[in-house]
């Protein structure tokens, strides 16, 4: 009994932002291998939460509902040390460039600016165009495969000095890492595979206890592979 | 293919796939490229071309069919969200059209005057996703039997009137809930009183939830009228009329504009946390005049969209 409240006082508490998108994909993903989700409309909301998911969805919409809301400041606060995986449009959010089809700068889109990529919207096209696939993760030693969905996909056309890759599509990165932040240009939440919510919760409890004062300094120096 | 390995197959998990980003939000009626860009700035999830809205085609009468491919094209190119366009019911030619713009979602509509009186679309051979509207479980299942990737209530269009949106929404889940409490050997009665494929009835009495994500449609005017439909379990919301026909009153475009963009800001924000009531309160304070309405229990049978 005392090791089922231990084990519940620890486990982390993931948020999903819940404005727009398939959020519910993601909190159904999350009770599948007994993680806590909760919904993240609010402001207040973000408080007590371990981690959280930016879901895919229309990044337009999301950053719109997150400016009017009062949202904008605190989540790029949270983005800052908690651990955080944006999904699609939550990759587009977490990005610090956004690019239109001509590989100009978009100046209607201001992203939150904490993740060193550049990202093209909808390059992969229209929904015509969007695909099912299987991704290889090489994360070190870790050699994951996972199902995964690419809707009406943006595409990662650069990749700062500080960002790992995970993951490539036909030798573009699809899954990069910085430090506490994951981003994904396809989608996993929408398989019944749990290969990857069990990769992201890994890399919850990872840097939650580098936060604790264990070395988050390993996850910084990984041997970068180049785009 | 039988069925069931038409629902596992890749292009239909691809199709279902956007109808799951696009729940939480708004999708706009748009007539043209300005309309287009208005709905994307307040922050509508996708946009519906269409060549008049429902009010003026219920106004009008005549045969209302699909829009001009140029402004479709002008549509597509103005914004980054996804785009839908409707065509007629059973209108294989329009629905192809469609296809080959590489619309996002097609939209199997009452809306417009129906092209054959007996049969929908099939639409499990299109490359592109179909969304269509029905009144009961037993028009949704034979709709998503046909390929349809998301389902919508049929409320009346263009009347301004939630209320038959919300007949849709309360039997549709009153019957989901119903099929949940047969037996499995009951199911066989059920899918013949459904008039719905047995495998598709089958999987709700397990699920209690459709196959494909179910929005709201028709007669949605205000924020409140929003919010009610996600309240009663809508998981997204299609705003037709109730935008750009807000702000009818104002003698010049541009404070007509002004209306309809607060409208469009407001009905987004009451969606995105339709059960924050004062959020709801403040997205409908001082909004201007609201579209005309017409009472849907009014209607003559005979002119219903619904029944189509």
């Amino acid at each position: 009994m005392n090791q089922l409240s231990d084990r519940l006082a620890t486990a982390p508490v993931i948020g999903v932002l819940a404005l727009q998108g398939d959020f519910n994909c993601h909190l159904e993903s999350l009770k599948k291998v007994g993680a806590t989700g909760r919904e993240v409309r609010s402001l207040e909301s973000l408080h007590n939460l371990d981690a959280l998911i930016l879901p895919g969805g229309e990044s337009t919409t999301m950053a719109l509902l997150l400016r009017e809301f009062n949202m904008w400041t605190g989540l790029k606060k949270f983005t800052k040390t908690k651990p955080v995986w944006g999904t699609c449009a939550g990759l587009i959010l977490l990005s610090s460039q956004v690019e239109d089809g001509t590989g100009a700068p978009d100046k209607t889109f201001e992203p939150l600016g904490v993740l060193d990529v550049t990202v093209s919207r909808n390059a992969y096209g229209r929904q015509i165009n969007s695909f099912e696939d299987k991704v290889e993760i090489i994360d070190g030693a870790e050699k994951l495969s996972a199902p995964v969905s690419f809707i009406r996909a943006p595409k990662i056309t650069r990749v700062g000095s500080k960002v790992e890759v995970l993951a490539k599509t036909d030798d573009t990165p699809t899954l990069v890492r910085q430090g506490n932040l994951l981003g994904s240009a396809f989608h996993t939440e929408l398989h019944e595979d749990t290969t990857f919510i069990r990769y992201f919760l890994n890399h919850v409890s990872k840097t939650l206890s580098a936060d604790k004062g264990e070395s988050i300094t390993n996850t910084n120096s990984r041997s970068r592979e180049v785009a | 293919m039988n069925i069931d390995e038409q629902f596992d197959s890749k292009e239909h998990r691809v199709h279902i796939g956007l109808a799951e980003m696009l729940k939480g939000g708004v999708i706009m009626d748009v007539t043209n490229a300005e309309e287009a860009r208005i709905a994307q700035d307040a922050g509508a999830q996708a946009v519906m071309a269409l060549e008049r809205v429902p009010s003026d085609i219920r106004r009008d009468g005549g045969v209302a069919r699909m829009s001009d491919p140029q402004m479709i094209e002008d549509i597509k190119a103005t914004v980054s969200i996804p785009v839908m366009a409707k065509c007629r019911i059973g209108h294989i030619s329009e629905a192809r059209v469609l296809e080959t713009l590489e619309i996002d979602f097609i939209d199997e509509s009452e809306v417009l005057t129906p092209a054959d009186e007996a049969h929908h679309i099939n639409k499990w051979k299109y490359k592109v996703p179909f969304v269509c509207g029905c009144r009961s479980l037993s028009e949704a299942l034979r709709r998503i039997g046909e390929g349809a990737a998301m389902i919508r209530t049929k409320g009346e269009a263009g009347t301004g009137d939630v209320s038959h949106a919300v007949n849709h929404l309360r039997k549709i889940n009153g019957e989901i809930r119903w099929l949940t409490t047969l037996d499995e050997d009951e199911l066989f009665t059920a899918a013949k009183t459904l008039a719905a494929p047995l495998n598709l009835v089958r999987w709700v009495a397990k699920n209690g939830k459709l196959p494909t994500p179910n929005f709201a449609a028709g007669g949605v005017a205000t924020p409140a009228d929003a919010a009610l439909c996600m309240e009663l379990g809508a998981e997204a919301v299609f705003v037709g009329s109730g935008i750009f026909k807000a702000g009818e009153d104002q003698k010049e475009d541009a404070d007509k504009r002004k209306v309809q963009l607060a409208y469009a800001r407001a009905i987004v924000q009451a969606t995105a946390r339709y059960k924050d009531y004062k959020v709801v309160a403040e997205t409908s304070r001082g909004l201007g005049k609201a579209m005309p309405g017409i009472e849907a229990a009014a209607i003559p049978e005979a002119e219903l969209l619904q029944v189509r």
